[in-house]
């Protein structure tokens, strides 16, 4: 054994895929940078971001150490407990932000729904890996309603963001299974009829009022329109250079709203510019891409399914938020994956990343 | 696998129409959005409004807002921040502590915001500022208005204070949809009148829009809305004799409560010991506030409305009018006390106070001398449903409606609280010591006061309040007494009868109090207690070196003064100090004696006492 086997079975030997982890640090340390200009210089807000990142990576540790046929075997048990804890939410939840998201369990309070966002991969995985690949109409309807139930149900909460990535992350196993281009085009189809039943059915009105909002913002420039507004203008005024760290006009100066949680894209676009952007996207791309890489490398359909559709879904997360921040998307509370500020998100997405590596480093030797 | 590489270009695709988005924002718009960037400089900045004044009814200014000046340094401005800290320490005398607190607190601060240097700077040093401003660039006094009570620790139960709005406050304020109106408010009502009126006193905040320089500096102010200020209170404290009861209660555990019987307005309430309310207004230090939490005398509590004590024999006036009502006794009829009661067919003796009976009895004497047997067998006919059903209507048991929300409801016992409290059905035994204000039944010195005032009143209910009147500047608005439904007694003859008997307890040479209201040029009428001792409060833990003192009785007085025409109806409750009589009525005395008699009168009455 030479050298750099060794170096690598000892990073095995934990479930460590670095240089999945080294795209991953990277963006933590981008958040703490931004992170301290977007709080106006708060130490203390940089520590307590600090304390989540250390949090997460513990959890990643652990989810990695647990083999993928465990995952396969407990999936519906914690889909069936996600699921009935929605349920509780919305009989007893607390409402907070004209939302009921938290459930108190007199120790802690959390929202059931960040659990959906690993339970559902989980589950449609498992589903329909079970089945002959590529699924048929029914097996894929099956998985539809897997994923779609419980994004309902958050839909209903109302958290129009997380309820997207769920329904997200099962259509992504569907597809990656191979689902016939007819399926997708008649999902997408199913997709735009869902369309008004949501605007009509399940939209609260200052979610409606942010969507119209994105139409014409300028019509309503003190109310809801004013955080678009401000976000484009302090994006647009980072230029390609940028206005200098700690020194973005618009974030110190008290105009960016929420700059330090969803927002923060602004301030990293109005003191680092087009430059930083552009480094941003790059980082994203590489975990991405290397998600995409130990999908392929997967033993298992399983494995792979589940590989693909958490980071699809973390791409999603950065699609959607970059889109509401710079004005292509409406506003819904979606954070920028690892750089905003909080959040049980962090966790949940670092546990995902757990789950990943897990798959990539539990590989059979007789594949050898 | 194909799918793999699908979804891998459609995330590439993805990534170039956001970027091309942004390069659209950030190159070919730059311009615009530099502009429109650099245009953004109206501020928005609140303005709190001055908080509504609290006078007596006398016109006395009890609470006040008053200039407090604060040094205060926005670093970004500064020039050489340490050079500043050091000629400014040696100017204005400072200390290595407000040096630290500063630094502290800076990092705590947003960049471009003023932190506060030292607070409460007098004048002389505001002056000395002013004349070397222009030495400290980035330096400048903020004249911010605080709450300050001038008489302290006399009123801290009945004004109450305000501190720092709170994270639990905070919440309210947003349930209630009214946080904006806060934005510039640095303290809310906690306690007492400032709590419970604090709608009303705190008023419409203002704001101003002010044009800022990129550094955050503002240049001017391009538009002000002024803030509506609070209205006043004018509450029914007479302060003269607030001060009064409280100079009779120092250095006591006690209570003074008067009423005004006309409407009910609380003339005076006096909770002791008391602590001086200024120190929560800037924030009270740990120590300080520890020392108050942890003071065997609990200062904190209200002991006018929150202090929970057996009645003992000073209900014994309406008991009689629930016994004439009744016709369980009659005005002529007569007893016979040997010194006990025994319900019949049963062992145990409920004693008289007095060990060998008071003899032939009726109910005139059964008040004046307290006579516990004619009380005894009174409750054993009544039952305990009676007693319950009209001391409620009396007020016991329920909360007096007084505009503080610091109150306790104290204990009306009945069949069911037995029944849900104590798991175990009520015994005649529980009745007979009912009969005598002891027992299961409590109430506190305000609820005392207000059962007496509806004795005096003949029936007439009034909700005793501190507010008598609110003022805006334009409309002085006095508001009515809010009356409830009076008691109507089958024959009203009867209100005579109790109060006749409680004209006895001061006048009569037999009466138990006669001694300490002999002479008075104005006519007292009272009923004392001597209530067996119950601590303070239901989960009172008891100190084993001071068991002793504290379980000593409380002397509890009620009176009214001038008997014919009634002007205050007072209780007074001092803790472990013994007797009713011989305790709290010469307080009464010297307080009545005060307020009818005048300051000098009330001297010389005070010197008789011993």
């Amino acid at each position: 054994m030479n050298y750099k086997q060794q170096q690598q079975s000892l990073w095995w030997r934990f479930h460590i895929d670095w240089p999945l982890l080294l795209g991953l640090l990277a963006l933590m340390g981008l958040s703490l940078v931004v992170l301290y200009s977007a709080s106006g210089e708060s130490m203390a807000m940089v520590q307590r971001q600090l304390i989540r990142f250390g949090v997460a990576f513990f959890a990643m540790l652990v989810l990695a150490q647990i083999p993928p046929d465990v995952y396969q075997r407990w999936a519906p048990l914690a889909y069936g407990v996600g699921l009935a804890l929605l349920v509780a939410v919305l009989v007893m939840g607390e409402v907070g932000k004209g939302a009921q998201r938290w459930l108190n369990l007199g120790f802690v309070t959390f929202q059931p729904s960040e659990i959906m966002k690993l339970a559902v991969p989980l589950m449609v995985a498992r589903y329909i890996s079970a089945q002959p690949l590529p699924p048929r109409f029914k097996y894929v309807a099956i998985g539809v309603i897997i994923a779609m139930a419980p994004a309902l149900l958050i839909a209903k909460q109302p958290d129009l963001g997380t309820c997207l990535l769920v329904a997200c992350s099962g259509i992504f196993a569907l597809f990656l299974a191979g689902m016939s281009w007819k399926l997708v085009g008649l999902a997408a189809a199913l997709v735009s009829g869902f369309v008004p039943i949501l605007w009509f059915f399940l939209m609260r009105d200052y979610q409606r009022q942010r969507v119209l909002t994105l139409l014409n913002p300028e019509s309503d420039p003190l109310g809801a329109g004013y955080h678009i507004i401000q976000s484009k203008i302090a994006i647009g005024s980072g230029g390609f250079g940028g206005k200098g760290w700690l020194h973005g006009t618009q974030s110190q100066l008290d105009f960016l709203p929420e700059r330090h949680t969803d927002f923060i894209f602004a301030v990293l676009a109005e003191e680092f510019g087009f430059i930083g952007v552009a480094a941003m996207f790059c980082l994203y791309l590489y975990v991405t891409g290397r998600g995409m890489f130990i999908a392929a490398q997967a033993q298992t359909a399983f494995g792979r399914l589940l590989a693909g559709c958490i980071t699809l879904t973390f791409f999603v997360y950065v699609f959607v938020n970059v889109g509401m921040v710079s004005g292509l998307l409406p506003v819904v509370g979606v954070p920028l994956p690892l750089i905003s500020y909080g959040g049980t998100s962090i966790v949940t997405l670092m546990a995902g990343f757990g789950i990943l590596m897990s798959v990539h480093t539990h590989k059979r030797l007789y594949a050898q | 696998m194909r799918r793999s590489v699908v979804s891998l270009t459609i995330v590439m695709v993805i990534v170039a129409i956001l970027l091309g988005n942004l390069y659209y924002l950030q190159v070919k718009q730059f311009e615009n959005y530099a502009t429109r960037s650099n245009d953004n400089r109206i501020r928005v900045v609140p303005i709190a409004p001055p908080r509504g004044l609290i006078y007596d009814r006398n016109g006395v200014l009890l609470a006040e807002n008053i200039p407090n000046f604060t040094l205060e340094i926005v670093p970004e401005n500064t020039d050489n921040l340490e050079q500043l800290l050091d000629d400014l320490a040696e100017l204005l005398e400072l200390t290595p502590n407000d040096i630290e607190r500063f630094q502290n607190q800076r990092k705590q601060i947003r960049r471009f915001n003023p932190v506060p240097l030292k607070s409460q700077l007098n004048e002389q040093q505001v002056a000395l500022f002013s004349v070397n401003q222009h030495r400290f660039p980035g330096a400048s006094i903020d004249a911010s208005l605080s709450r300050y009570y001038p008489y302290g620790a006399a009123l801290t139960h009945v004004l109450g204070y305000v501190a720092r709005i709170n994270t639990r406050d905070v919440e309210r304020l947003e349930e209630q949809g009214i946080r904006a109106n806060y934005a510039a408010t640095r303290n809310i009502g906690k306690l007492g009148i400032e709590r419970y009126y604090e709608d009303i006193l705190h008023g419409q905040a203002g704001y101003q829009e002010v044009e800022v320089n990129n550094r955050g500096r503002v240049l001017r102010t391009m538009k002000v809305v002024p803030p509506i200020p609070g209205k006043d209170l004018h509450l029914n404290i007479d302060i003269n004799l607030q001060l009064k009861a409280k100079q009779l209660l120092d250095g006591r555990r006690g209570s003074a409560v008067v009423l005004d019987p006309v409407d009910s307005g609380v003339l005076a309430m006096v909770s002791s010991p008391s602590y001086d309310p200024n120190l929560f207004v800037n924030g009270i230090s740990s120590k300080d506030y520890s020392a108050l939490l942890e003071s065997p005398h609990r200062p904190l509590i209200n002991r006018a409305t929150q202090g929970v004590y057996p009645p003992a024999s000073t209900i014994k006036p309406q008991l009689a009018v629930m016994g004439l009502e009744l016709g369980l006794v009659t005005p002529q009829e007569r007893i016979w006390d040997p010194g006990w009661f025994q319900i019949p067919n049963t062992e145990r003796r409920f004693r008289d106070w007095k060990r060998w009976g008071h003899g032939w009895v009726d109910v005139y004497k059964a008040i004046e001398q307290s006579v516990d047997t004619y009380y005894y067998k009174l409750a054993y006919e009544a039952g305990i449903n009676n007693i319950h059903q009209y001391m409620s209507e009396f007020g016991f048991g329920e909360y007096s409606g007084i505009d503080i929300h610091e109150e306790s409801k104290a204990n009306m016992p009945s069949r069911e609280w037995k029944r849900q409290r104590h798991k175990e059905p009520w015994w005649q035994g529980d009745t007979i010591s009912v009969g005598i204000g002891q027992g299961y039944w409590t109430s506190t010195p305000l609820q005392l006061t207000q059962a007496t005032n509806i004795l005096v009143n003949r029936g007439k209910r009034t909700q005793p309040k501190l507010l008598r009147a609110v003022d805006d500047g334009e409309h002085f608005e006095k508001l009515p007494p809010p009356d409830q439904e009076p008691i109507e007694l089958n024959n009203p003859a009867n209100w005579d009868v109790a109060l006749k008997g409680m004209w006895g307890v001061t006048n009569k040479h037999n009466g138990t109090s006669w001694k300490a209201f002999e002479d008075t040029p104005y006519v007292v009428a009272g009923k004392s207690g001597t209530a067996q001792v119950f601590s303070l409060g239901e989960d009172e833990e008891y100190d084993a070196d001071s068991l002793d003192e504290r379980l000593r009785d409380n002397a509890m007085f009620v009176a009214y003064a001038p008997y014919d025409d009634p002007k205050l109806v007072t209780t007074v409750v001092l803790e472990n100090a013994g007797g009713g009589s011989s305790n709290s009525a010469p307080v009464i005395r010297e307080l009545f004696d005060y307020y009818f008699l005048g300051e000098d009168a009330g001297q010389s009455a005070g010197a008789s006492e011993e």
